[in-house]
């Protein structure tokens, strides 16, 4: 019986597959780059065969298989393969000055919405109720909306300091709609109703995308004879059980960037830095502190939707090798939309008919690379496009700095080469070896976590007993996302004293961190 | 979340009318109007968006006469914003002035309290159409009895107290308010080259600290949220410590036992980047900060105004100076 030793990481972006082997000293044993195809198996599939076949890998030592995608992500910022979601608040008569989804950009809101409601229910922050729960309300509203609901996204006010309602909720959809998915809001975000609210309702409409990514992971893995444990790598950096990830795909949101930050800082021995991730579709620039990524205090937009997830602290831009340039008359504009992998066959410089960035680059003499020349014709406008492209990039990179002195930035990502070698408040750009796989070996570095926030009452017993129930909590979500109950450590503990309320009430986050079980 | 009202608010029911307190007739009637509650609350309990309608209805059952326009109780936070959540659906007009001419912590710290306006009768309601009318002996128990109503509703409540007249709210309200936000909004939002360096000169402030939040300590009592927070100077101020104390909103600033501001004073923490404000509980560890300090509104000068919420009132022995006194003295 081989020795379990090894750990296959693998990162689907929208445009390469790459994957990984390390060892238990965190060498880098094999590395591959495949560019993706129409179906995700293929890329997957093929990306593990490269490693696979690298000399001294056998696949009976491959114990764990961590995978990071970006496909969250760039559906919803391309606004494509989104599933229809109903969308319930429950919390009517309050509630009604703002509206599901208001403030959402119209594009996505039409894309993803199969309809939203508002319906009597609702806790109070001491758990009383607001107002009786209204299951006649919530009835109709799904008659209406079952024929073209994939979903269904449910929000409550103060659900966070108690599940009633939207379990009851759950039970009525249950039985008026049968086996369609439905997120909860308090399962997936925090306090906050409308941010927790956004993230159940893009949780619900990336349910399809998920099941297309586990279903591809599977059939590889047994093509490939891999009996390897699955782990989906998720927004802070750490690791969830397969199960868990295709119930939150929301999640997984972030997990890109948090991988190439942390794998960023593995490749060059960096602990603090800005970390610029240019792929094929997007770019991300986050901040590696003290070898972890900076998580946003604050809520994090996606795709121009407010939520209020601890993400690594981001900005995102749709700028990557494939993107597109297009040019009306004078105006140029860059995407947002990407060749993405086709990019091997519909780039200039790969004898296809789309000016992309790539290919702009190259025509500046920033790469060199593909089989065809830029038509010297287009010479101005690759030069213009590579303009616009420095300078959406700088204000990222100057966005994400907390101080306006220079800082080191690693550039990691497929579509490096976009960068030029000055940028403005940087001191020093690295560009480590390996930059091109740093997302896979992220995902290898990974621990499992587990968080809870909630509003506790701290009248009816003392500090000490909720704090522990709540932590308690924490190491369950730890261990239920795949980690090691032995393992399990609180990592995190903060207090938020609600204000202006006479009866004590406060706010308590907790995340808990394991091991993989082994 | 104010600001999410307002817009979905203008986006049904049209723009608001922003009235000078001048183009109303002496005698019409104003009503002062805002939020009560925890800010945890309202982030998760919006409101219905009807309440100002049910605060309106009853005020005019009891004046027997018309509101003819809605103000701010208090421009700082979001209630600067309430009244136009309200405004909107009602077809009201809105003054360009408010009660307090920054955020105070409770409902008598207002300037109409100094003019002698009386608080009473107020009206409160919550989201559900429960409605609580108030007719006590001061401003002092009407927030008490607000605060505990407020618990009773689930931690928020909408109200209106201290109404009054056009005529007397031009002697007594902070006059221009609405327009100095908006001012500020501009230039925070105008992406200007340093946005921080242009509000200092244009308010004009004492910047206080350049630097990095190092501490922050909190803690609840009888309903405050009080504690401190540290920070430590970067670059031209590396090496100075200032420290803020905080019951809700910051109190007063010192460094080496030295008072650089203090209430009523507005003491203000922004984003030393964006010039964003940071409110008091989003204070973090790592934010990079600079802190300024500037005049509140004369009358809290005045010594009934320094007796309602100077620093001897939150609890401090020592008297105030201005803050911009305060900074020639250490020039």
């Amino acid at each position: 019986m081989p020795e379990l030793d090894l750990r296959l990481g693998i990162d689907v972006g929208g445009t390469n597959t790459d994957a990984v082997i390390m060892d238990r000293q965190d060498r880098l044993l094999a590395k591959a780059k495949v560019a993706g195809t129409e179906d995700v198996t293929g890329g997957i599939d093929q990306a593990i065969a490269r490693v696979l076949a690298a000399p001294g890998v056998e696949p009976g030592r491959v114990s764990h298989v961590m995978l990071g995608t970006t496909h969250a992500t760039n559906a919803i910022l391309e606004r494509r393969k989104l599933g229809r979601v109903a969308l319930v608040r429950i919390g009517s008569p309050a509630t009604h000055a703002v509206r599901p989804l208001f403030g959402w950009p119209q594009d996505l809101r039409e894309a993803l919405s199969a309809g939203e409601v508002i319906i009597g229910g609702g806790i109070e922050f001491d758990g009383r109720e607001l107002a009786p729960f209204d299951p006649e309300a919530l009835a109709r509203f799904l008659g209406e909306v079952s024929s073209r609901a994939d979903a269904v996204a449910v929000s409550c006010v103060f659900s966070p300091v108690s599940a009633r309602h939207e379990l009851r909720a759950q039970e009525i959809v249950r039985r008026e709609l049968g086996d369609i998915h439905i997120s909860l809001s308090h399962q997936i975000g925090s306090v906050g109703l409308l941010e927790r609210e956004n993230a159940t309702a893009l949780n619900a409409a990336l349910v399809g995308v998920a099941r297309e990514v586990t279903t591809a992971v599977h059939q590889a893995l047994q093509r490939h004879g891999l009996k390897a444990t699955t782990f989906f790598a998720q927004n802070d950096g750490t690791l969830m059980a397969l199960d868990y990830a295709l119930q939150y795909p929301v999640l997984t949101i972030g997990s890109g960037p948090a991988n190439s930050i942390r794998g960023a800082g593995f490749l060059t021995g960096l602990s603090d830095a800005v970390v610029l991730d240019i792929g094929g579709t997007s770019s991300d620039v986050g901040v590696l502190t003290g070898g972890f990524p900076r998580e946003s205090s604050q809520g994090v937009e996606i795709g121009g939707v407010r939520t209020n997830f601890r993400m690594p602290d981001l900005v995102t831009v749709a700028i990557g090798g494939g993107t597109v340039v297009h040019h009306e008359g004078d105006r140029l504009r860059l995407g947002p939309e990407s060749v993405g992998y086709r990019i091997t066959g519909e780039a200039l410089v790969f004898g296809g008919k789309t000016l992309t960035l790539s290919d702009a680059a190259i025509a500046c003499a920033r790469a060199s690379f593909g089989s065809h020349r830029v038509p010297p014709r287009l010479q101005g406008l690759a030069e213009g496009a590579m303009k616009q492209c420095d300078e959406v990039l700088a204000e990222a990179i100057d966005r994400v700095k907390t101080s306006r002195s220079d800082c080191p930035l690693i550039v990691v990502g497929g579509g490096s080469v976009l960068l030029p070698d000055r940028v403005p408040g940087i001191s020093e750009i690295h560009r480590p070896e390996n930059f091109d796989v740093a997302n896979a070996i992220g995902a290898t570095l990974a621990s499992v976590s587990g968080r809870v926030d909630r509003i506790a009452q701290l009248g009816a017993g003392s500090r000490e007993d909720t704090l522990a129930k709540v932590c308690e909590e924490a190491r369950q979500q730890a261990v239920l996302a795949g980690a090691s109950p032995g393992s399990v450590d609180i990592v995190e503990v903060e207090e938020i004293p609600l204000a202006y309320l006479t009866t004590p009430a406060v706010r308590l986050r907790v995340k808990a961190v394991g091991a993989l079980e082994a | 979340m104010g600001l999410l009202m307002a817009r979905q608010a203008v986006s049904d029911y049209g723009p608001v009318q922003l009235l000078d307190v001048d183009e109303l007739e002496p005698d019409d009637l104003i009503a002062p109007c805002g939020s009560v509650g925890a800010p945890t609350v309202s982030i998760e309990k919006i409101e219905n968006g009807q309440e100002g309608g049910r605060l309106r209805r009853r005020l005019e059952e009891i004046w027997g006469r018309p509101v003819k326009a809605l103000m701010s109780s208090e421009i700082g936070g979001s209630n600067g914003l309430m009244p136009i959540v309200w405004a909107a659906p009602l077809g009201l007009p809105v003054v360009d002035a408010d009660c307090i001419g920054r955020a105070f912590p409770e409902l008598q710290h207002s300037t109409l309290e100094l003019a002698g306006i009386s608080p009473t009768p107020g009206v409160m309601t919550d989201e559900r159409g429960n409605l609580v009318e108030f007719r006590t002996q001061s401003g002092i128990w009407l927030e008490r009895l607000a605060r505990a109503a407020t618990v009773a509703f689930g931690g928020s409540s909408s109200s209106s107290e201290y109404i009054l007249s056009a005529g007397q709210a031009k002697a007594a309200a902070v006059l221009g308010s609405v327009s100095l936000a908006i001012q500020i909004g501009t230039i925070v939002g105008s992406a200007a080259e340093d946005p921080v360096q242009t509000l200092v000169r244009e308010l004009p402030a004492e910047r206080l600290v350049t630097g990095k939040v190092v501490d922050v300590e909190r803690r609840t009592t009888e309903g405050f949220v009080r504690g401190s927070a540290v920070v430590e100077g970067l670059g031209a101020d590396r090496g100075r410590t200032i420290r803020l104390e905080i019951q809700n909103e910051n109190l007063v600033a010192l460094e080496d036992g030295q008072v650089l501001a203090s209430v009523p004073d507005l003491i203000t923490v922004l984003d030393s980047d964006s010039a964003h404000a940071i409110a008091t509980e989003r204070l973090r560890y790592g934010q990079r900060v600079t802190v300024i300090g500037f005049a509140c509104a004369p009358i809290w000068r005045t010594p009934a105004g320094l007796g309602l919420a100077g620093p001897r009132a939150f609890g401090y022995d020592f008297d105030y100076l201005p803050v911009e006194a305060r900074a020639d003295a250490r020039a």
